[in-house]
């Protein structure tokens, strides 16, 4: 792995055009993949997508956030910043794994939820809540992998898991950058500075409690050897699912409690 | 909002000493002054145009529990600096000094009408009631004690979202406290949200939003994203009464808004037909 580069330059390449998307990997990593639609309530939000597919023939539910290639694509998927029905579309999917059976596997890659007028109509706030909360105790192993950006609740909808990967160069943040140098210093432009302070990097995660792998991304970055980074995703997903779906699921459940349990540092 | 105290010392500063008028309160809504004695006796409700002024967290607890009944939780809980924020240490040391809070959220139990309850009431005037550590913490052991001791909650909330100074520490708090409020609300439990003004970010999209009953104060600030950010980002106009709680409970998010006179009556009806009942204090 490359231990030597700033947030910023990491946040480069997440930002480096060609850099695979979920729809990339999907052929590479499973098979039998179907993908399904809609929140049953309100419509079908296209940053967010899932289906059920194999993992070494393994049934698994996969729910991600979709990010564009190109601009035309980025336009379709809301540039991966989804809406309450796409939050809504993956709990009722992680429900349906609950039911079957099946574990689920969720793709972050998000700058955040959707923020506009229809997403507080909608209910923004209520549908990132109720993922939170039915996540911590749904009844099947769940595995999260963020592949570039997480940031905010918007990330966290589909992060409450039994373990987070994160990809080597991939950030996880209370909100974007610019976000942050605007509502502190009411100046976007330092970006950069709040980039590097923040600790948004897999291994600030992985000291912090809020991930448990990082996967070895090829030299430069992901976008140079699709190939490679797909196996070793693929890789990290046989190993985990496999442990995870041997364990008695209260065990489960409670280790998932905890992890996030213990976050915090504070003194009384 | 802070403008309630600037206004209220401008006022009383514009008197002389010698005629010694009556402070007076101008609303920040409807502009119209009344005296600071009756907007105070209406518990920070304007007399002319019902706006719900802010109130601290001692403030709330005094007027929704009954006498002495209080009993705090987690006093002492005061927040690290877990990213190493520059200043963020120094900032809540004053903080604490000149508000008296340790941190956003005072926890506790209470009895309403003689009905124990835990509350938790968030305060504004600690970084906007932003949720740290300390507020996680607070509010997840809150619910954890309401869990093994059969009982309800009520949260009032407030809140400007995620601290930011505490970077992902904070955003992972949003889970901390969901996953608690499920253990109890899959044992049973009560729990009953008051948002207060306003109820924002982060705190909107964890706990804010999970009550069995969802109660608001009228005209008060609800909402994920920020109206700003949405305009600015969005290049959109928004409705006057865009993230207000009527707005709210129109797009079907809010039970019901209840005025500050009518709250402490309405959460003891409430607890009681929930089959809460009276215990021997």
């Amino acid at each position: 792995m490359e231990n030597n580069k700033t947030a910023w330059e990491r946040l480069a390449i997440v930002h480096t055009k060609g850099r695979p998307t979920i729809r990339d990997y999907i052929p590479l990593i499973f098979t039998n993949f179907y993908e399904m639609h809609g929140d049953r309530h309100y419509g079908d939000d296209h940053a967010v997508m899932g289906g059920i597919a194999r993992l070494n023939g393994t049934p698994v539910t996969v729910i991600a956030q979709v990010k564009g290639r190109n601009l035309n694509e980025n336009k379709e998927c809301n540039f991966a910043m989804p809406l309450p029905e796409g939050y809504r579309k993956a709990l009722r999917l992680a429900k349906q794994a609950e039911k079957f059976h099946r574990p689920v596997i969720c793709f972050i890659d998000t700058p955040g939820a959707h923020a506009g007028m229809e997403a507080e109509e909608r209910g923004q706030g209520e549908a990132i809540a109720k993922n939170i909360a039915e996540f911590m105790t749904l009844r099947t192993p769940i595995i999260s992998i963020v592949l570039g950006e997480a940031g905010s609740g918007g990330a966290l909808a589909l992060g409450v898991c039994d373990e987070l990967a994160m990809l080597e160069n991939a950030q996880y943040s209370v909100v974007s950058p610019r976000g942050f140098a605007s509502i502190l210093w009411k100046d976007a432009s330092r970006e950069q500075e709040a980039c590097n302070i923040m600790q948004v990097t897999a291994e600030d995660m992985v000291r912090l409690g809020v991930a448990e792998t990082i996967i070895e991304e090829p030299l430069g970055g992901a976008h140079n050897d699709l190939d490679k980074i797909s196996e070793n995703i693929k890789e990290y997903l046989s190993l985990k699912i496999q442990e995870k779906c041997q364990k008695d699921i209260d065990e489960l459940l409670k280790e998932r409690y905890t992890k996030f349990r213990k976050i915090g540092e504070f003194q009384e | 909002m802070f403008n309630d105290f600037f206004n209220v010392v401008k006022l009383r500063f514009n008197g002389t000493a010698d005629d010694e008028p009556a402070p007076l309160f101008k609303c920040p809504r409807c502009q119209n002054t009344s005296p600071l004695n009756r907007y105070e006796e209406l518990h920070r409700v304007c007399p002319n145009c019902n706006y719900h002024g802010r109130l601290s967290a001692t403030e709330r607890i005094a007027i929704t529990v009954d006498k002495d009944s209080f009993q705090e939780l987690d006093a002492d809980m005061i927040s690290c600096d877990p990213i190493n924020f520059p200043d963020y240490t120094e900032k809540q040391e004053e903080l604490r000094e000149s508000t008296g809070l340790k941190d956003a959220v005072i926890t506790g139990t209470a009895y309403i009408r003689g009905i124990k309850t835990v509350i938790g009431v968030m305060d504004s005037r600690y970084m906007m009631a932003s949720m740290g550590s300390v507020v996680g913490e607070k509010i997840t052991r809150a619910f954890e004690y309401a869990n093994e001791n059969n009982l309800p909650v009520i949260m009032f909330t407030a809140s400007g979202g995620a601290r930011m100074q505490e970077g992902i520490v904070s955003l992972m708090q949003m889970a901390k406290t969901s996953g608690a409020i499920k253990l109890h609300n899959d044992a049973g439990g009560l729990y009953i949200t008051v948002l207060t003004d306003p109820t924002t970010g982060g705190v909107t999209a964890s706990f804010a939003s999970l009550g069995d009953i969802i109660i608001a104060e009228p005209k008060i600030l609800i909402g994920f994203a920020g109206r700003r950010v949405i305009e600015s980002t969005m290049k959109q106009r928004l409705p006057e009464d865009f993230q207000l709680a009527e707005f709210m409970q129109e797009k079907g998010f809010v039970d019901m808004i209840v005025e500050r006179k009518k709250l402490r009556s309405t959460l003891a009806n409430l607890l009681s037909i929930h089959g809460y009942s009276e215990k021997e204090v």
